[in-house]
């Protein structure tokens, strides 16, 4: 089971965070400071894999930013490193080469795309094909929601003119 | 929409990202972000505020509480958007409530509702949103609200539902078994789904069922079989196939749900067989995800019942991995030989070289891995290099959560493989001195107890040498700085018990120690007790020997010291000491005879002793005792205080009342003297015996007035220390006087061990130049020196050679093709750096926005051809996406005429527009090599900087794509 997610950028700054298991705040910043500091500090050949406190925190550098992942000593580690792979390539096709700037600035999308792909600690989507699916859907309500919001002003200007 | 930047969000907003990614320092972040906290506080309570608004107040708020900082006061405006009826706010309002809340969060009871009620909707977006949120929120007691609905949306229309439904009751399963037992029977239904996702979702729940209960799912057996046979054969739809390989989180969690089915038996296991051996032969070894199949594979192989071929197959895997260059692939080999050493412990032989070279890497992660592997074939014959290894690991890190861990692994594998004693004490000693504070109590508790009791041996020459022994290394570790309170504790008891039984140390020498011990440590109670108990037991001795005492004057400084301590335990002691020195020789003998540790306490429990004294009190006219049973009412403390001296966990737990207070008595009996019984620690039973005997007498005589003394004492001990005498040292020498020496199987093979060791070592140095010959010894002493073995019958040298040419090679080459498959990113210098202003160096002539004019001159015409060379399709896609931008950020700006950014959008796009009438183009030729996403990126580019966002030297990085 995976027990969080953490996006850490290369100066140490969180672009995400999702708890799967329960963390009271104060534990989380704590948690977040002490793999940030044992994450980043790893060397480039390392393994991508770091015990801590008992769990496997299983990591992978994209250009500047660590995606890490906590998860259980039996757990499979490769798996993991995949389902993170697995993660950036969702988010690849969806916001289109994606880079650290666009979960800067749209995380709460990178949040959805995240509820597709795990829910309570584990994976419950392999294919990308059915999350991007799944998130056209919702963006195409959104889209739907725009346009009449968009309408409707419309006509309040008409009318009040 | 005017309102909107290119991402989405206001300008405020972008403003709030921008100044959090260009903060230098964690306080100024937090003081941007506390100054954020401020305005949404204000804001948020603002009267009319429109819901787009809203929401992007929440997403705020989560991004706050992502930064690690308390938003609590905004929960509630994201519990209201769940119940909004736009699915979009809606989703918004589930995102942060999930990120919000825990389970046990009071405001969850506000959201059940909303959350029945969208279970129930016709819009299966909303449903799936509900859903998300079901798995996050509801906990055991709002279970039976929704379980109803979810076990009815099993049966939806839509898979994604489904899916979700059964990952929910995963969830619910996780939290309280019991509330969804009754439906396991759906888990067996979803499990044939007609979508490989649902199935997928399903074994989640089924492996936990399996692991709790294997019996009942038997059946699925071949089920799981025929599951996975369809997958390895690609019989699943494309869409599920990742780098190649048919479904391989689904294969993998069929594995790990078959490892626990196949498990010791046979019958299901030899179903596997074939199935697995497939798996095995259709796993793509080059890329990660092939591995970590293959990985599970060797995991089930080594779980179920085995079968000689697959336990081939897996280990030539295994071998594969520790050969291989990447630090993963030989960790996840260790790891797999950790697991198939159970079943074919030679296994272990072949791979001795990948595994030294494993322990000697920098790599910590591997290095605890593999000594993981050591702990798991430690033998009696390789148990001191084994252990001596893991202590110099231990001494060397500073994580206490894994320094905990190796040390009690030390202590464990000491214990029951220590080849001799003399070992185990030092090795003990090593890992007190170094985690000391980190180790179980009881650990010391069993070196002392060895220590005084021996090893079983009648033979008492062995043990007397022992404990010199032991003394002698006490002495000279108790000069060091630092040591751990517990081993401290140690050094002392045995000090005073043996420093001076051997004759080597004079009395005054081991006390000056123990003064210094007390000096030093001057603020562990603890410390301070053992110390000067373990003076009186030392001046006991000499006192009893007939020699004549001579009190060092910092001994005298800390008797009196102590004994105007705030401590009454320390001051009893002090008290104590002092009257000791004072008795002559033949009651210090009796009251503390030399090394008594060890003996059995009689317990009197009758008191038959005082039966002489009671007949005369009762000849003089006393009143005779009342019997227990009719006693039961009253609050009785002398039958209490005689339990006492007996069973200390009496001190646990008092049933009686307190009486309501009386008019004080005045006493009699000396307050200091009463209790002096109940807290003198027992280190040595025979005395706390004899001084019980002696203070029985008067305690009885006015147990009245004792009454009220015993009430103050309870209350003392709210601020001293409370039960330090009377908990756990007292405990637990009582038990190790009942229990007969189990700490020590002595292993005579150690001298033949050592022996072979050095042969071994000797007969390898010479030829072996090339493998380090202290590997090589390693290796045979951890082994059991198979190389030596091998080697004999033929030439030595030419083997030796060979087993270098098969071990040594992958060491070689992994310096250097290592570099690009080993690290998952490392892209050749990325164009887009010179994006960057502050980079000058390698190629300052190209303006990234010129570059950007000619890209998207090129963009204006979709079809133009130039983008032959690269990915077409992805091309035009990109473009289409632009265009997308460019024409919403446009219309935006029409419909709503506020002139925010959405006016600076317009003006730089037709900025841009203009400036593409520049010449461009021969800049934009030599960076297109990197196809689409370069073009991609520069649009992004472009847009933030729009936005006023520019990458700094500290992030050069930003734009980079993820992927690389």
């Amino acid at each position: 089971m995976i027990h969080f997610v953490l996006l850490i950028s290369r100066q140490g700054k969180v672009r995400l965070t999702k708890w799967y298991s329960a963390y009271p705040q104060k534990e989380r910043t704590k948690v977040i400071r002490e793999i940030s500091g044992e994450v980043l500090a790893r060397g480039p050949k390392l393994c991508n894999f770091v015990e801590w406190r008992g769990l496997k925190v299983v990591y992978r550098r994209y250009a500047s930013l660590y995606f890490c992942m906590c998860i259980n000593q039996d757990d499979n580690e490769l798996e993991v490193l995949e389902i993170i792979h697995h993660y950036v390539e969702t988010l690849d096709r969806y916001f289109g080469s994606v880079c650290e700037l666009d979960l800067i600035f749209n995380f709460h999308k990178a949040y959805y795309i995240l509820d597709e792909l795990l829910l309570a600690g584990e994976l419950q989507e392999s294919s990308k094909k059915t999350v991007a699916r799944l998130i056209a859907g919702q963006d195409a309500l959104v889209e739907t929601a725009k346009e009449e919001a968009n309408s409707i002003s419309n006509i309040i200007a008409q009318a009040s003119k | 929409m005017g309102s909107q930047g290119g991402f989405g969000q206001s300008k405020e907003f972008l403003d709030l990202v921008k100044s959090i990614g260009e903060a230098r320092s964690k306080s100024e972040e937090d003081r941007i972000i506390l100054g954020e906290i401020e305005t949404l506080k204000r804001r948020i309570v603002e009267p009319d505020i429109p819901k787009r608004k809203m929401k992007e107040y929440i997403i705020r708020l989560v991004y706050v509480e992502m930064l690690g900082h308390d938003a609590s006061f905004g929960y509630i405006h994201a519990v209201k958007m769940t119940h909004d009826d736009s699915l979009l706010l809606k989703r918004t309002g589930y995102l942060a409530v999930t990120l919000f809340l825990n389970e046990d969060h009071d405001l969850i009871i506000l959201i059940v509702n909303t959350i029945q009620k969208d279970l129930r909707s016709d819009n299966y977006l909303v449903v799936c949103a509900a859903l998300n949120a079901v798995c996050r929120l509801i906990n055991e007691e709002t279970i039976p609200a929704v379980l109803p609905q979810v076990v009815e949306l099993l049966g939806h229309a839509k898979e994604a539902v489904r899916k979700k439904a059964v990952m929910a009751l995963h969830r619910f399963y996780q939290k309280s078994p019991a509330s969804v037992l009754h439906l396991i029977s759906n888990f067996r239904k979803t499990l044939c789904d007609k979508d490989p996702g649902v199935m997928g979702a399903t074994l989640c729940p089924l492996f936990d069922l399996v692991t709790i209960d294997v019996k009942s799912f038997k059946d699925l057996v071949i089920s799981f079989i025929s599951i996975l046979k369809q997958v390895a054969e690609r019989r699943l739809p494309k869409s599920y196939d990742y780098h190649q390989m048919p479904a391989p989180f689904i294969q993998i969690k069929l594995l790990k749900v078959l490892a626990l089915l196949g498990s010791g038996d046979k019958q299901a296991s030899e179903q596997m067989y074939t199935v697995l051996g497939d798996v095995f032969k259709k796993c793509d070894t080059s890329c990660n995800i092939g591995n970590a199949v293959l990985y599970e594979c060797i995991c089930c192989v080594s779980c179920i019942y085995p079968n000689t071929k697959l336990l081939e197959t897996a280990a030539d895997a295994i071998s594969k991995f520790l050969k291989s260059d990447t630090h993963n692939l030989k960790y996840m080999g260790i790891d797999a030989l950790g697991r198939l050493i159970k079943i074919s412990p030679d296994i272990a032989e072949q791979h001795q070289l990948a595994v030294i070279d494993c322990l000697e890497d920098p790599d910590d992660t591997l290095k605890r891995k593999t000594f993981e592997l050591l702990y798991k074939m430690t033998k009696s014959t390789n148990v001191n290099v084994i252990v001596d290894r893991m202590i110099d690991y231990m001494i060397s890190i500073n994580d206490n959560h894994y320094k905990t861990e190796i040390a009690s692994r030390c202590v464990e594998l000491a214990e029951q493989f220590a080849p001799s004693n003399h070992w185990f004490i030092q090795t003990m000693n090593k890992v007190f001195e170094h985690a000391g504070d980190l180790v179980n109590i009881k650990v010391a508790h069993n070196l002392m107890r060895l220590i005084a009791e021996g090893f079983g041996e009648d033979d008492d020459t062995t043990d007397s040498q022992l404990r010199s022994s032991a003394v002698e290394s006490y002495l000279r570790i108790i000069a060091e700085p630092k040591l751990p309170s517990v081993f401290l504790q140690m050094i002392c008891w045995v000090l005073g018990e043996y420093g001076t039984t051997d004759g080597k140390y004079s009395a005054s020498y081991i006390t000056g120690k123990l003064c210094d011990v007390a000096e030093a440590y001057s603020n562990d109670e603890t410390v301070k007790a053992y110390a000067i108990t373990a003076l009186m037991k030392l001046y006991a001795y000499e006192i009893a020997a007939g020699r004549k005492v001579d009190i060092l004057p910092e001994c005298q400084s800390l008797i009196e010291e102590l004994s105007v301590s705030h401590s009454t335990d320390l001051q009893q002691r002090a008290y104590e000491l002092q009257a000791l020195i004072g008795l002559d020789a033949c009651a210090v003998e009796s009251v503390m005879p030399s090394d008594a540790s060890c003996e059995d306490i009689e317990i009197d429990k009758s008191l038959s002793f005082l039966n002489h004294y009671v007949q005369e009190s009762l000849e003089k006219g006393a009143q005779p005792y009342i019997p227990e049973s009719e006693r039961t009412g009253m609050l009785n403390i002398s039958s209490f205080r005689n339990e006492d001296h007996h069973e200390a966990s009496m001190h646990g737990l008092r049933f009686e009342a307190y009486e309501l207070p009386k008019p004080m008595v005045p006493s009699k009996s000396p307050v200091t003297y009463t209790p002096s019984t109940e807290l003198v620690p027992v280190p040595e039973p025979s005395y706390s015996r004899e001084v019980h005997t002696s203070t029985a007498v008067p305690s009885i005589s006015n147990s009245g007035s004792t009454e009220l003394k015993l009430r103050l004492d309870g209350v003392q001990k709210k601020w001293g220390r409370p039960s330090y005498s009377s908990g756990s040292t007292s405990t637990s020498e009582s038990s190790s006087q009942k229990t007969v020496n189990g700490v020590a199987q002595t292993e005579s093979v150690s001298t033949s061990t050592s022996r072979a060791q050095a042969t071994s070592s000797f007969d390898l140095k010479k030829p072996q130049v090339e493998i380090s010959p202290e590997k090589q010894r390693l290796a045979a002493s951890l082994f059991g020196g198979p190389i030596k073995t091998d080697k004999r019958p033929t030439s030595s040298k030419v083997v030796k050679s060979s087993s270098h040419a098969t071990e040594k090679p992958p060491v070689a080459k992994a310096a250097d093709t290592a570099s690009e498959k080993s690290t998952p990113v490392q892209p050749p210098p990325d164009l887009l750096d010179l994006g960057e202003p502050t980079v000058t160096s390698s190629a300052p002539l190209i303006d990234p926005f010129k570059q950007l004019e000619g890209l998207l001159d090129q963009g204006e015409n979709v079809s133009a051809p130039n983008h032959g060379a690269v990915n077409a399709n992805k091309a035009s896609d990109v473009m289409s996406l632009y265009v997308e931008i460019a024409a919403s950020g446009q219309s935006g700006g029409a419909v709503n005429p506020v002139p925010t950014n959405g006016d600076d959008m317009l003006s730089g796009l037709s900025g841009m527009g203009i400036r593409t009438a520049s010449p461009g183009g021969p800049a934009g030729s030599s960076p297109l090599s990197k196809g689409p996403n370069l073009r991609d990126a520069l649009e992004k580019d472009a847009l933030v900087r729009q936005m006023g966002v520019t990458p700094t030297s500290q992030n050069p990085n930003l734009f980079k794509d993820l992927l690389g």
